[in-house]
C-alpha cells in the first residue's frame, strides 16, 4: 500500500523521495514507518496519523498521512 | 532596595517611591496589583485616571537565565479589562539594575502637548520635548535616540500607531543590537503610552549598582542547576534554537488546527513555504542569523535574524505566530513578505496578531483578494498615516475592522484577536481564550504543550475531558513565571522536570533572603489571577464575556470538531 510521510524539524532530513506516495507493507505499524525511514525511535516524539497522535505500535491505514516528529515547542 | 519611579505625564515631574505595600512584587504580579489598586476599572483608558506601568520580574537583573522580560500593565483600550503584555529586550534588565522595579506613568496631558522622550540614567531622571520625533517609525527614531544616547542605552517606545491612539498599538522594546523589534503587542498597550504623550523611555544602566542577591552561594547552586534544566530538554536546548517558535508551523498544520483563511480551515496547503524549516533554509543561504537571544542571560535563543534575498535586514522577532496571523490566517506564503509585515508592525508600532486577524477580516470583507501580499502589505502600510481613514480603521483591530466593513466573522474574545490555534481543534487552549482576563491569549494558558506537544501531559485536543483544569493550572504557573520575569518557554523545560519549581522557588528565595518554597509560587500566581479579575469584575465583565464567537460552532476540517463549552463549564478554569 501507499501512504504519505513526512518529518519535520531536525527529522526532515529522513523525509524519502516521493513523500506523497511512499510504499510500505500492508498493515504497517507507525515503528515501521520509522524504521524504514532510518529514523532513530528515542529521537521520535510525536507522530501524526491523519491528523491524530498515534502510537508507535499503530497499523497506518493505505491512503494514511504520517508526520514525524522531535520534540517541539514555540508559541 | 528596589523603588518604584512615578512619572508625572502632565506635570513632566518624576519622584522615586519605596514599594510599600508592593514589597516582594514584580512583573506581572507588579502591575496587576498596581493596576486594581490605583486605577479606577470604569475610568477611560486613554483618560488621565489610566496608569502604564512598566515592571521588571523579581529575578530581573540577576544572573538568573531566562529572567529579563518586562511586563507592561495598564487598563486595556483593546479590551476594556486589565492587561499584562510581556515582552524581550534589554530594558528591564537596566531597569532592574538601577534598582527600579517599575516605571509607572501617570495622568495626561493636553491632547496638544509635544511628546517627549524620558531619559532614566543613574545620575537622574530627565523629561525632554521631542517635537522631532513626532510620527516616526520606531526603527528611525531607536536609531536616533542611540546616537544621541549613545549605545550603551534600551529603549521602551511607540510608533505612529501608539502616537494616534490606535487600538492595536504595541509597546517595543530594542533589542542587543538596537533594533526595536521586541514587543509588548498585545492589548493596545502603546495608545496608552501614546495618550500619556511618551513617544519612549530610555534607560542607561552605566554605573548602576545592580541587583543585589541576599545569599550568592544559594543562588549559584541554584542557577546552576536552573541552567542545567533548559539546557537538558529538547525543546529548550534543540526545537527552539534551531528552528524559532516557527517550528510550530508544520506540527500545528499537521495536526488539524492551523487556523486558515480567518478560522474556516484546519490545515493551509501551501503550509511548507512559511515553515520554520523553510525559514532557517533561507536564512542559512541568505547570510541570516537562525539563533538569537533578545535578551543577555537567555539560553534558549528563539530569535533570529531574518533578511530578504538581498542580504537586507527584515526582522529579529519573526515569529510562529505572525507567521501564521500573515501567511495562513490570510492565505498568502510568501515569507518574504510576511517578513515585511512584521517588519512594518514593528516600526509602525503595533500588534501583529490582532493585525494578521484585521487584514483577514478585510480579505473577508471583500477590501483586498485572498492571499494577495502586496495589497496586505499596503494595507498596513497606510496606518502610518494619521489623515488615511482606512489606516486608522486598520490600526483599531481585528474587531473594530469587522464592525467597520461589516464582517461577522471576527476571531476575538473580549475584543482582542485570536492566535494561532485553532480552539476546535487545541481545545484546552480554547479554554485560555476564552476565560483569562486577557482577552484570546495563548500565552495565558498554553494547553497546546498537553493537548499537541506532549509536553508535560497528554491530553486529547479534540475532546472535552481534562481541558478546563488543564487550562486552570496552567493559567496560574504562568502568572507566576510572569512575576518572576522569567520567559514563558521556560514552561516547556519545566512541565517535564521534577525539580523546576522548587529551583526556581530557590532562587527567588537566594535573591530575597525569604523564605519562598513552590507553595509561594503557586501562590503568587493564584494571587495575580485573583487581582486580574477582581478588575475585571469591577469593570463590568461577567461569565458571559467568557466566550468564543459562535461561528466556532461551525465544524473545523480535517477533524471537523466544533468548540463546544458552555459558559457554565468554562467558569471552572477560573480560580475562585
Ligand atoms: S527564548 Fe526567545 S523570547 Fe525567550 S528570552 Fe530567549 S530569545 Fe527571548
Amino acid at each position: 500500500m501507499h501512504i504519505s510521510v513526512k518529518c519535520f524539524a531536525t527529522l526532515a532530513k529522513h523525509t524519502p523521495a516521493g513523500a506523497d506516495r511512499y510504499e510500505v507493507a500492508d498493515g504497517a505499524t507507525v515503528a515501521d514507518v520509522v524504521a524504514a525511514l532510518g529514523v532513530a525511535p528515542a529521537e521520535v516524539k510525536i507522530v501524526f496519523v491523519d491528523g491524530v497522535a498515534a502510537a508507535l505500535d499503530a497499523v497506518v491505514p493505505d491512503g494514511g498521512r504520517v508526520g514525524i516528529f522531535p520534540a517541539v515547542g514555540g508559541g | 532596595m528596589s523603588r518604584l519611579l512615578r512619572i508625572d505625564t502632565n506635570k513632566r515631574t518624576f519622584a522615586f517611591a519605596d514599594m510599600g505595600a508592593y514589597a516582594g512584587l514584580g512583573g506581572r504580579a507588579l502591575t496587576s496589583r498596581l493596576i486594581l489598586e490605583e486605577v479606577p476599572a470604569l475610568s477611560h483608558p486613554l483618560g488621565a485616571s489610566n496608569k502604564l506601568v512598566a515592571a521588571a520580574g523579581i529575578l530581573t537583573g540577576t544572573a538568573a537565565a531566562n529572567s529579563g522580560r518586562i511586563s507592561l500593565g495598564a487598563k486595556s483600550p483593546l479590551t476594556g479589562g486589565i492587561k499584562e503584555s510581556n515582552s524581550g529586550g534589554l530594558f528591564s534588565q537596566k531597569m532592574a539594575k538601577l534598582g527600579i522595579q517599575a516605571m509607572v506613568f501617570e495622568d495626561k496631558p493636553e491632547d496638544s502637548a509635544a511628546p517627549v522622550v524620558v531619559v532614566v540614567k543613574a545620575d537622574g531622571v530627565s523629561i525632554v520635548e521631542a517635537p522631532e520625533l513626532a510620527g516616526l517609525g520606531t526603527y528611525a527614531t531607536s536609531e536616533k535616540l542611540l546616537a544621541a544616547y549613545g549605545s550603551r542605552a534600551a529603549i521602551m517606545l511607540i510608533g505612529p500607531a501608539g502616537e494616534t491612539c490606535r487600538l492595536a498599538a504595541s509597546v517595543q522594546f530594542t533589542d542587543p543590537k538596537g533594533r526595536p523589534a521586541r514587543a509588548a503587542g498585545r492589548g493596545g498597550l502603546g495608545a496608552v503610552m501614546g495618550s500619556k504623550k511618551i513617544k519612549a523611555v530610555v534607560v542607561d544602566d552605566t554605573g548602576a549598582t545592580g541587583v543585589p542577591v541576599a545569599d550568592k552561594d544559594a543562588f549559584k547552586a541554584a542557577n546552576k542547576r536552573w541552567v542545567e534544566i533548559l539546557g537538558s530538554h529538547p525543546v529548550t536546548s534543540q526545537g527552539l534554537p534551531g528552528f524559532g517558535t516557527s517550528i510550530l508551523v508544520n506540527i500545528i498544520n499537521e495536526a488539524g488546527a492551523l487556523p486558515t483563511k480567518n478560522f474556516r480551515l484546519g490545515r493551509f496547503d501551501q503550509v511548507a513555504d512559511i515553515s520554520g524549516e523553510k525559514m532557517v533554509e533561507l536564512m542559512q543561504a541568505r547570510g541570516g542569523k537562525p539563533k538569537e537571544g533578545c535578551h543577555p542571560g537567555c539560553v534558549i535563543q528563539c530569535s533570529q535574524t531574518f533578511v530578504d534575498d538581498k542580504g537586507g535586514y527584515l526582522s529579529s522577532g519573526l515569529e510562529y505566530e505572525t507567521v501564521w496571523a500573515f501567511g495562513a490566517n490570510c492565505l498568502i506564503n510568501d515569507i518574504d513578505d510576511i517578513a515585511r509585515m512584521d517588519h512594518a508592525c514593528d516600526d509602525l508600532g503595533l500588534d501583529t496578531i490582532d493585525m494578521g486577524n484585521a487584514v483577514a477580516v478585510a480579505m473577508d470583507g471583500g477590501i483586498i483578494p485572498w492571499g494577495d501580499s502586496k495589497a496586505a502589505l499596503e494595507l498596513l502600510h497606510r496606518v502610518g498615516d494619521p489623515k488615511d481613514s482606512l489606516g486608522r480603521i486598520m490600526g483599531n483591530g481585528a474587531k473594530f475592522a469587522g464592525q467597520a466593513f461589516g464582517v461577522t466573522r471576527v476571531a476575538e474574545v473580549k475584543g482582542q484577536a485570536l492566535p494561532a490555534y485553532d480552539p476546535r481543534a487545541v481545545k484546552g487552549v480554547g479554554v485560555t481564550y476564552a476565560t483569562t482576563p486577557m482577552g484570546a491569549d495563548h500565552t495565558a494558558g498554553y494547553a497546546v504543550c498537553q493537548n499537541i506537544l506532549k509536553c508535560g501531559g497528554d491530553v486529547n485536543p479534540m475532546t472535552k475531558a481534562g481541558q478546563v483544569e488543564l487550562s486552570k493550572n496552567l493559567q496560574i504557573a504562568t502568572a507566576a513565571i510572569d512575576a518572576v520575569g522569567f520567559c514563558l518557554f521556560v514552561a516547556f523545560a519545566v512541565l517535564d522536570t521534577a525539580d523546576a519549581v522548587q529551583v526556581m522557588s530557590d532562587q527567588i528565595a537566594a535573591v530575597t533572603g525569604k523564605k519562598f518554597g513552590p507553595e509561594d509560587f503557586l501562590a503568587l500566581g493564584v494571587n495575580t489571577l485573583k487581582d486580574e479579575i477582581a478588575f475585571n469584575t469591577k469593570a463590568g465583565f461577567t461569565k458571559e464575556h467568557d466566550q468564543l464567537p459562535e461561528f466556532f460552532a461551525e465544524p473545523l476540517a480535517p477533524h471537523n470538531t466544533t468548540w463546544d463549552f458552555t459558559p457554565e463549564e468554562l467558569q471552572g478554569a477560573k480560580v475562585s
